[in-house]
């Protein structure tokens, strides 16, 4: 159980964090989301104790993290992956970490197994690719076996099979009941990894809900029509109760976007009187879109007045994000230049 | 790399319930000073700079005593400073550099904060490594010292016999091996507040090379207290077998001196450690 209190942190004039609270439960992933810039990185530093808060506290258990006696056997935590000496080995790394926690070197051998980098244990961390020192962040983060795991934006940069791993092994963590919380800015991730959300924007609290309900509060189902005959199939859909709005993004001839009915419905009112149908496309709103617009107003780069709303590209499902700079991310977790 | 996620190993009860003591922080810190190979090569430039050095300077002035009778004359007043001030002179350096390393390493590689999650009390953390760190240039400081003036009084022994019997003789080889502990845990300190490993370098040779000797330039009496003050000249008087005329301080005062300063700053440092951000 990790819990947050009114925490506050700036530097200079500055607020990363701002009297930000909210609670982790064990048991399941929580994911911790924000654009970048949001204060998740400095937040998951307060709770670990390598910054000092200007006011409220972070404690794990009941303790602040600088009175756990064995730290490591209470929270392990993945901060950056390069967060380690070049020039030495990851079992010396692991080994002294294991030392100070006064467990055996057996220890080393089991995480070192666990994440698979047996093989090359022995040799200098320097010339490890950014999946394999990840590896070695979850080994440090898994020595003392510990209840609960903070991971700071895990999957940034690993390639597709890195994601797969550290997603299953996360869920497969919180399966054995420990407290999984991890941070992303990238939506389409946590709502296949997480059972609950912590959304935050400039270091304010925005949103703490199960991510099921964050699903269906945005998934704006509707269906886009293109006729020739716009008018009359409008008519015709809103008598058989659907609701019609005019979808306007220039394409011709004209489209409707249509909530209450589904597609096949749609079909068979054209087909019966004989209306010309050129698009027949059942939408749902990305999550993506709908996460962007719950912090569209506090995106730390974004544009100042946020951005136009949902895509209008029409495209279907999650896939079309024309995003504001600082806030798009595409789902393979790789920076794009604005 | 294979993605198997086999089930996470469970940490057996004795395992959760044994205590952390001092002791386990010592073992870390050994772990992560033998563990780099920055510490082996900056160790073996010391032991072979100051070693070949004193070999050498001494080989080569007593090659060329008959060419100079002022120098052989200096060199007899003082032969057993003459052997210990040439090659661990430069030697020290070395012990410098390791001294900066041992912390700025941490900071530069990010290590400091998987250091600080294993071991949240910093100033605890920070003890262990000045111990460990200590112990070892103790260590190697000590053997160098005497392997210098063995070297050394083999070399001169013809012209100027020496030994570890005459007074004061021993006194200043085991100081030798004392001040370049201090002189590391000084590095280390400065380490400690600078946090970045070219600054602190620079800064630590400045000051030992130039601005402490600098100050014997200073006019008058308040000037030559404030020189016999500085860290480094007062701690050098414990690696002298003779004092010299108008010295204000004793060998055992200058090195208490110098320990004074040092402890000085890593007070500061512990503090900053303890206040800054990571």
């Amino acid at each position: 159980m990790i819990e947050v209190r009114d925490l506050t942190k700036r530097f200079g004039d500055k607020v990363a964090v701002d009297h930000l609270s909210f609670t982790v439960a064990p048991g399941r992933v929580t994911g911790f989301l924000g654009p970048n810039g949001a204060g998740k990185s400095t937040t998951m530093r307060l709770i670990l104790g390598l910054d000092r808060p200007q006011g409220g506290t972070a404690t794990i258990d009941g303790k602040r993290y600088d009175q756990l006696a064995r730290p490591l056997a209470a929270v392990g935590a993945l901060l950056e992956a390069k967060a380690m000496h070049p020039g030495r080995s990851a079992y010396n790394h692991l080994l002294f970490l294991a030392q100070s926690q006064g467990l055996p070197r057996r220890r080393v051998d089991e995480v070192l197994a666990l994440v698979g980098l047996t093989p090359v244990a022995h040799k200098r961390t320097g010339g490890y690719s950014l999946g394999m020192s990840q590896r070695v962040g979850i080994a440090a983060a898994m020595l003392g076996n510990p209840p609960a795991l903070l991971l700071d934006e895990p999957v940034n940069g690993l390639d597709p099979e890195g994601i797969l791993w550290i997603r299953n092994l996360m869920k497969q963590l919180a399966a054995e009941g420990r407290t999984i919380f991890v941070s992303s800015h990238l939506m389409n991730e946590m709502a296949v990894t997480a059972d609950h959300l912590i959304v935050i924007g400039k270091g304010k609290l925005i949103a703490d809900l199960a991510t099921q309900e964050f699903i269906e509060r945005s998934s704006d189902r509707s269906v886009l029509v293109r006729s020739p005959q716009a008018d009359r199939l409008g008519e015709l859909i809103t008598t058989e109760g659907g609701v019609v709005k005019q979808d306007t993004n220039g394409i011709q001839p004209a489209g409707l976007s249509v909530t209450g009915m589904e597609a096949p419905r749609i079909g068979e009112i054209a087909a019966a009187a004989g209306i010309v149908l050129h698009e027949l496309t059942p939408r749902l709103a990305s999550l993506e879109e709908a996460y962007m617009e719950l912090t569209a107003d506090s995106s730390e780069f974004g544009p100042a007045t946020g951005p136009a709303g949902p895509a209008q590209a029409g495209a279907p499902g999650p896939a079309g994000v024309s995003a504001p700079a600082g806030a798009s991310q595409p789902a393979d977790g790789k920076e794009i230049a604005p | 790399m294979t993605a198997v996620t086999p089930a996470a190993p469970t940490a057996t009860a004795a395992e959760v319930t044994r205590r952390v003591g001092f002791s386990h922080l010592l073992a870390t810190e050994w772990t992560k000073i033998r563990s780099v190979r920055s510490t082996v090569w900056t160790l073996v430039i010391f032991a072979v700079v100051s070693l070949g050095l004193t070999g050498l300077f001494t080989w080569l002035t007593i090659r060329s005593l008959n060419a100079s009778r002022e120098r052989s004359a200096a060199i007899a007043t003082d032969p057993v400073n003459f052997i210990l001030g040439t090659g661990l002179g430069l030697g020290q350096l070395a012990i410098c550099v390791l001294g900066v390393l041992v912390i700025t390493s941490e900071y530069s590689s990010g290590t400091i904060r998987a250091s600080l999650l294993a071991v949240p009390k910093r100033i605890p953390m920070l003890i262990a490594k000045g111990v460990v760190f200590s112990v070892l240039v103790f260590v190697i400081g000590e053997a160098v010292a005497f392997g210098s003036f063995y070297i050394g009084a083999a070399i001169v022994h013809s012209h100027f016999p020496v030994s570890l019997s005459q007074p004061g003789v021993t006194r200043a080889v085991v100081g030798s091996g004392l001040y370049l502990t201090v002189l590391g845990l000084f590095a280390l300190a400065i380490g400690s507040l600078i946090r970045h490993t070219a600054g602190a370098v620079t800064t630590v040779i400045g000051l030992v090379l130039v601005i402490f000797n600098l100050t014997a330039l200073l006019p008058g009496s308040w000037g030559a207290h404030i020189h016999a003050y500085m860290p480094t000249v007062a701690g050098l008087l414990i690696t002298q077998d003779k004092q010299q005329s108008g010295q204000l301080l004793t060998p055992w005062q200058g090195f208490g001196v110098f320990c004074a300063w040092t402890a000085l700053l890593l007070i500061v440092g512990a503090y900053l450690i303890k206040r800054r951000d990571a």
